[in-house]
Parts: C-alpha cells; sequence; structure tokens
C-alpha cells in the first residue's frame, strides 16, 4: 500500500480510538461535577459517593483520551506535511489556541480534583472538576473549530503559496463549526448518560445499591432527553449547512444521483454505485430531503452525476453511516423519554425489561458518534479542505510506506492492548459500585458526625 | 520588535519550561525501580509528581502547537523528518500517561511490576530521545532542494547522543533534588544521595557537550558576533555548580530552583545559537528553516501574540497556585492512609 493509503488508514484508526474516550469525558465530566455540586450544596454523603463512584470511571476513561490526544496533534505533521505546511497559517491557530486557552486548564484542575480532597476547601475542590469540565468543552469548541474549517474553509486567501489567514472572526464564527461543536459535545453528552444509565440499570437488576443508582439513573435519564435534543435540533441545521456547503457530502449521505426538485426521501434505499444510481427504493416520503436539507420542500437537491467522478465521496460508507447514525440517535432520543418517564415511576428496579434494554443500549451511542465522524470525513473526500486541498496532495513527501506500515502496527499494538485494559478497569470499577469508606476524602470528625 | 523574533522568544520559552517541568517527572521516572525500596515508596514516588504531570505535558502540546500555528513550514517538515524519533517519543509518553493512573488499579504482584517497567522505560526513552533530537537540530539536519536525506539511524551519531546522555543526566540529577525536595526521611536522604553521586558525571557530559558544541555546530557564531549572549551559558554552569554547592548545604529546595535555573538555561544556549534558524540544514544554509522563511503570515501572528500574552500568564499564575497547595512533601504513611491516592 501507498503512503497515502496507510497515512489515511492510520489517522482514521487513531481518532477513531481517540473518540472512544473523548465523548464520554465531554458528558462524564459535567454529570460529575453536578453530583459534587449537589454534594457540597446538601452534604448528603450519597452525592459524594456518586462523585466517587462515577468521578472513578470517569478518570479511568480520561486517561486514554488525554494520551491518544497527543498522537492527533502530531500526526498532522508526521503524516500530513503538506496539509500543515499548506494551511498551517489558519489550521495552527485554533490548535495553539484551544492548548493554551483550555488543555492547561484542564490538564492542571484534573490534578488538583483527583489529589485535593483534603487539601482545599469543599468549594473549591468543586469548582475544580467544573473547570475541568468547562475546559474539556472548551477544547472541543476550538478543535471543532479547526474541524469546521476543513469541511467550510472561511476567512482566508490563498497567497505565498498557502492558505493563509485573513479573519479570525469568521474562522470563530463559522457556522459549520459551532453547529458542529453543538453536535458533537451533545453525542458526547448522550454517550455519559447511556453510560451512567446502562451501568445503573445493571446494578439495579442486581437489586444492589437501589438507591443510589436510582438517583443515578434519573440524573442520567433527564441529562440523555435534554442531550437528545441537542444532538437532533443540531443535526438539524447541521444537514441544512451540509446541503448548502458540500452538495456532493450530502447526496452522498442521502444516495442522490439525479438533481431533482422536491426530492423524497425513501425509507428503503440500496445504493448502486457501480451503475449511478439505486438498486432499491421504498417507501418514498415525498419532498423529504429537501425539506431537510432546504426547509423548503421544492428545494433542488444536486444529484452525485452533476459532479465529476473523481470529485463524489465514497457514496457507500458515508450513506450507511448516515443512516445507521440517525437510526441509531432516534432510537436512543425515544428510549431518553421513556427512560425519564419510567425512573420517576416507582419501583424502577423491578421493570425487568427495561433495564435489560438500558444495559444493552449502552454502547449505541458510541456506535452513533463514531458513525458520525465517518460521514464527516469520508464525505468529505476527496477533500481533506473542502474545495481547496485534495487528501492526495495533503500527505507528507518525506515518509516511507515501510515508516507508516511500522507505526500502523505499533498503534494497532498499543491502541489495542491499552484499550483492551481500559475497558478491562471500567467494567471492573463499574460492577465493583460504590465505596462507602469515605477516609481520605472527608475528615474522620465529619465522618462521625454524620 | 518583529512578531517572528518575539515567536522565536516565545518558541524557546516554551521548550525550555517544557524541559524544566516535564524534566523532574522524567527524572522521578527514571529513578522509579532505583530509589524505592518498597511498595509504599513508590508509590510516594509517583504521588510527587500525581497532582502536576499532566499539566506539565501540556507545555509540550503547546510548544507542538506554537510550532504549527507560528512556524508551519518548519512544523510540517520537522515533523515528518523525525517521524520515527517522534514515533517512539509518542509512543512512550502515552504510556508513561497511563502507567500513573493504572498501577494502582489493581493488585498482584506482575501487575505492578509491569508498570513499574513501564514508567521508568516511559521515562528513560523521552529524555534519551528529547536530546537527540534537539542535539541533532542544534546541528542541523541533512535537507535540500531534494528534501531530508537523514534517516533514523543517522540521527544516532555522536553529537546526537551525547545530547541525548546530557539530557538523561540533567532530568536524573532535577528529578533526584525534586524528590529531595517532596520526599522525607530515609527516601529524601537516598534522592540527596544519588543527586549527588549523578552530578559529577553530568558535569563532566556537560563540559564534553560545550567543548563539542564548538566542533559539531554553528551555534557559537552568534555568541562572538555579540559576545553579551555568553551570560546565558554562563548562566547555566553557574547553576550547574549551584545545584552541588546548595545540596552539600543540605538547602536542597535551593539546590532543585538551581537545576530548574539550569535546565532553562541549557534549552536557552541553544536556542539562542541557533537564532535566525529554527532548524539549521547541514548541507547547505539556502536550505535552513529560518524563523522568517518558515513563519505564518503577520496576521496569525499578531493574533497568536494577543493570546499568548493574555494567557500564558493566566496559566502561569493557575499553576504556581496548584504547586503551592500541593507544596507539602509527601508521606508514606499518607499515601498508604489515603485509598484515593495513586
Amino acid at each position: 500500500m501507498d503512503v497515502l493509503t496507510l497515512s489515511r488508514l492510520q489517522f482514521a484508526a487513531t481518532t477513531m480510538f481517540h473518540f472512544i474516550f473523548v465523548p464520554l469525558t465531554l458528558g462524564l465530566s459535567i454529570l460529575t461535577a453536578y453530583m459534587e455540586t449537589r454534594y457540597v450544596r446538601t452534604g448528603d454523603e450519597t452525592y459524594l459517593k456518586m462523585t466517587k463512584f462515577w468521578g472513578k470511571l470517569f478518570l479511568i476513561n480520561f486517561a486514554l483520551g488525554v494520551v491518544t490526544g497527543i498522537t492527533q496533534e502530531f500526526q498532522f505533521g508526521m503524516n500530513w506535511a503538506e496539509y500543515s505546511r499548506y494551511v498551517g497559517d489558519i489550521f495552527g491557530a485554533p490548535l495553539a489556541i484551544e492548548a493554551t486557552v483550555a488543555f492547561f486548564l484542564e490538564s492542571v484542575f484534573i490534578g488538583v480534583w483527583i489529589f485535593g480532597w483534603n487539601k482545599i476547601s469543599k468549594t473549591a475542590h468543586a469548582v475544580s472538576i467544573w473547570l475541568v469540565a468547562i475546559a474539556t468543552n472548551l477544547s472541543a469548541l476550538w478543535i471543532l473549530l479547526a474541524n469546521g474549517w476543513m469541511q467550510k474553509p472561511v476567512g482566508y486567501v490563498l497567497r505565498n503559496g498557502r492558505a493563509e489567514m485573513v479573519d479570525i472572526i469568521a474562522v470563530i464564527t463559522n457556522p459549520y463549526g459551532l453547529i458542529k461543536f453543538v453536535h458533537t459535545v451533545g453525542s458526547g453528552y448522550m454517550v455519559a448518560a447511556f453510560f451512567v444509565m446502562g451501568i445503573s440499570a445493571w446494578h439495579l437488576l442486581r437489586k444492589s445499591r437501589v438507591d443510589f443508582f436510582v438517583r443515578s439513573f434519573k440524573m442520567g435519564s433527564v441529562f440523555s432527553l435534554v442531550s437528545a435534543l441537542l444532538v437532533f435540533g443540531s443535526g438539524d441545521f447541521h444537514a441544512v449547512e451540509i446541503a448548502k456547503t458540500q452538495p456532493t457530502k450530502f447526496a452522498a449521505m442521502e444516495s442522490v444521483w439525479e438533481t431533482q426538485k422536491g426530492a423524497g426521501m425513501n425509507l428503503f434505499l440500496l445504493p448502486d454505485p457501480e451503475n449511478e444510481c439505486n438498486a432499491i427504493e421504498r417507501l418514498c416520503i415525498p419532498n423529504m430531503v429537501s425539506m431537510l436539507a432546504f426547509h423548503d420542500p421544492t428545494a433542488e437537491i444536486k444529484g452525485l452525476k452533476d459532479f465529476p467522478k473523481e470529485l463524489r465521496p465514497p457514496v457507500q460508507p458515508t450513506f450507511w453511516s448516515f443512516r445507521l447514525m440517525v437510526g441509531m440517535g432516534t432510537f436512543t432520543a425515544l428510549v431518553s423519554l421513556a427512560a425519564v418517564i419510567l425512573s420517576r415511576m416507582k419501583n424502577l428496579e423491578n421493570k425487568t425489561l427495561f433495564l435489560r434494554l438500558m444495559v444493552l443500549a449502552l454502547p449505541l451511542p458510541y456506535i452513533a458518534a463514531q458513525l458520525g465522524w465517518v460521514v464527516a470525513e469520508m464525505g468529505r473526500q476527496p477533500w481533506i479542505v473542502y474545495g481547496v486541498l485534495k487528501t492526495s496532495d495533503a500527505v507528507s513527501k518525506a515518509v516511507t510506506s515501510p515508516q507508516v506500515i511500522g507505526s500502523l502496527v505499533g498503534f494497532t499494538l498499543l491502541y489495542g492492548l491499552l484499550g483492551a485494559i481500559d475497558i478491562y478497569l471500567l467494567a471492573k470499577y463499574a460492577r465493583k459500585g460504590p465505596d462507602d469508606d469515605l477516609s481520605g476524602i472527608i475528615k474522620p470528625a465529619t465522618v462521625r458526625e454524620a | 520588535m518583529e512578531l517572528q523574533i518575539i515567536w522565536f522568544v516565545l518558541w524557546g520559552v516554551l521548550w525550555a519550561v517544557y524541559f524544566m517541568l516535564d524534566g523532574f517527572v522524567f527524572g522521578t521516572g527514571i529513578l522509579h525501580n532505583v530509589l524505592p525500596r518498597t511498595d509504599g515508596e513508590k508509590r510516594v514516588l509517583i504521588n510527587t509528581i500525581g497532582p502536576v504531570w499532566d499539566g506539565n505535558e501540556v507545555w509540550l502540546i503547546t510548544a507542538g502547537g506554537a510550532t504549527f500555528a507560528a512556524f508551519p513550514t518548519t512544523y510540517a517538515l520537522m515533523f515528518s523528518y523525525l517521524y520515527t524519533a517522534l514515533l517512539l517519543l509518542l509512543f512512550s509518553l502515552i504510556v508513561r500517561g497511563v502507567s500513573f493512573e493504572f498501577r494502582g488499579k489493581l493488585e498482584g504482584e506482575g501487575w505492578k511490576k509491569a508498570w513499574d517497567v513501564a514508567i521508568q522505560v516511559s521515562s528513560f526513552l523521552p529524555a534519551l530521545l528529547f536530546g537527540v533530537a534537539f542535539g541533532n537540530i542544534f546541528k542541523g539536519l541533512p535537507m535540500d532542494a531534494a528534501g531530508y536525506q537523514g534517516s533514523f539511524l543517522s540521527l544516532l551519531n555522536p553529537y546526537g547522543l551525547l545530547t541525548g546522555v546530557l539530557f538523561v543526566l540533567l532530568f536524573t540529577v532535577h528529578g533526584a533534588l525534586w524528590l529531595s525536595v517532596k520526599t522525607v526521611g530515609d527516601l529524601r536522604a537516598r534522592a540527596k544521595g544519588v543527586a549527588d553521586k549523578t552530578w559529577p558525571a553530568l558535569l563532566v557530559v556537560a563540559v564534553a557537550f560545550l567543548a563539542y558544541t564548538k566542533f559539531a555546530t554553528k551555534l557559537f557564531d552568534n555568541y562572538l558576533a555579540h559576545p553579551l549572549l555568553f551570560v546565558v551559558p554562563l548562566v547555566a554552569v553557574a547553576a550547574l555548580i549551584g545545584m552541588r554547592l546548595f545540596s552539600a548545604r543540605g538547602a536542597m529546595l535551593t539546590a532543585f530552583a538551581s537545576s530548574c535555573v539550569t535546565v532553562l538555561a541549557v534549552v536557552a544556549t541553544g536556542v539562542a545559537g541557533l537564532f535566525p534558524n529554527l532548524i539549521p540544514s547541514s548541507l547547505d544554509p539556502a536550505y535552513s528553516l529560518t524563523i522568517f522563511n518558515s513563519s505564518s503570515s503577520p496576521y496569525t501572528l499578531k493574533i497568536m501574540t494577543v493570546v499568548a500574552f493574555i494567557f500564558v500568564p493566566i496559566v502561569i499564575a493557575y499553576k504556581i497556585w496548584v504547586y503551592r497547595i500541593f507544596r507539602a512533601p509527601v508521606t508514606e504513611a499518607e499515601v498508604l492512609e489515603d485509598k484515593h491516592a495513586y
């Protein structure tokens, strides 16, 4: 395989691996911070135990999210040197700002939070986990503004043989990046909510620590419903933004071959890229695609055939990832609604069937989030920066195939090993349940009083 | 002052501060299986750096990000030319980060032993690799019109390796002095002992490095043109000697402060000699990457300057606050009692 293919494989693999851990961090940091705030406000030790229990899982997950993030920054230079050289003037800035403004805050205060029990006041301790939560989400904002620029380049001119920034405000207010931010962090909150509900359901099925896990479940259910609204609302605007700025991606997402006005949506559809058509189209909702794309039932949708073959993204992965993502998103949103209602009724621990469903549903938001990235990145091909730079022109010239084969094998082995250990530890501590011994967190005197 | 010059200085400062802060974490890791005699003492070591290592490592991310934003061409070529070295560095940093978190998460001798080895190797290797990389940058990389003419093995030349050894010894002493401040009792005495015993080797290598630099690099050209610059290596040497003198008096905090200054001044010595190059070409100066031919546009540099001048002081302020909160030495009793510690 050539350097380009290998580098793409490696970037996809390392990014998807990184994004197993990031979404949970985005959401669970907020939930943990909320739990600790409840503890500080009420003095109720159950909230402290919740903070510790979910916080421990948060930390096990957080460690891998952080260390795999370094790879992401380095890879732009290592494997995509031509890209870095060509767009560094505008793309490097949000990355550097992310490190300075957000990543420092996150990394310094996570240390304060882990080691600061008893060293600072209760309030200051709760503030430090809020700073971690805010910084994590702020990190995501800058990264997604950077990615948003690759999707919809703004605020630049082509000069001196590269893209140079001329308007930072345009980069920061890029609607593509901002919508993507809301959509992505929302999906992260879904991951965290289903993580909390899934593990709580597992314990409730075993009738262990019912009060603790009912409370956790309720918190997760509200968070998931709010997040589902966030994901759907932003998803709607996101589709409009894509239709406007990336017609090839949109056409591939819906597998539209012929340009048409008032395009309908087929619930059953089988793309046939060989023959540039769809092999099966059934159960059509009239005008639906036009409605989704432009909020106008008669709007014209550009078909893939309107674009030269070499400028079309691969249809199958884009189409199927999009369909599956929407399907899972819809399903988990409905489950969220059910979770809010059922957890407010009595005896959640006896609703066996529902609890089993919640355990099984735990991975769904994870998968949906990964699929969303497949749509975003595969759908943008053959461009690395839409309309500006092709992926094939972005790869490093100084790097050889054996080097990338070596790194790809290395990443696969190392990430595989660490991923397995991490999931094992998460499962172990999730099963173990909360710890009642709070020594070392609150002073012995306080324990006796309580 | 031209923005490129401001960013050159900032670039040097970011790397210097990174090495000062992660240097003692590397040193602590290198000594992980050397100093402690019990599992409790190993945990003490991890807990001395536990609250701060993550924040320290971000200086590397920022140095990388700043190179990307301010000198994109240098970022692109440096990272792709040094592909294999950076890969090994990445793997080490990844393993090191999770070791601290994972080691205490399961009981069992084998589990802990494995992570003990991981901590030491993943601390030693980056120290060596950073030294090798910077030695080669000081020396210049073989690049011309056709690109990079070197390989991973060609980085392992005598001067690169000497710089690598210098970094390893410097960080080891730096880490030992950190531990002599952050631990108590017998462990503290042993940490001081390691610092004192390693110091002569460091001195010899440092002198050899300065002498070899005269022949292997063009760093001293700037010094001869602007003799005032000699203050920087003189500070490095004075601080290096200070480490030993203060340690002899038992003033460990001052000795540690001296090793901080040594790291800063050693990096500054190299960086000041590079100017205006970021990476000189060892084949033909026409292909050197300078702050002028590899920088971002004035507009981007201006924006990054504003960001840096607002946020870096804020970062430094809260980092100082955190070091103050965790200023007390870590004791074995405290670590064993608190099952939430690492």
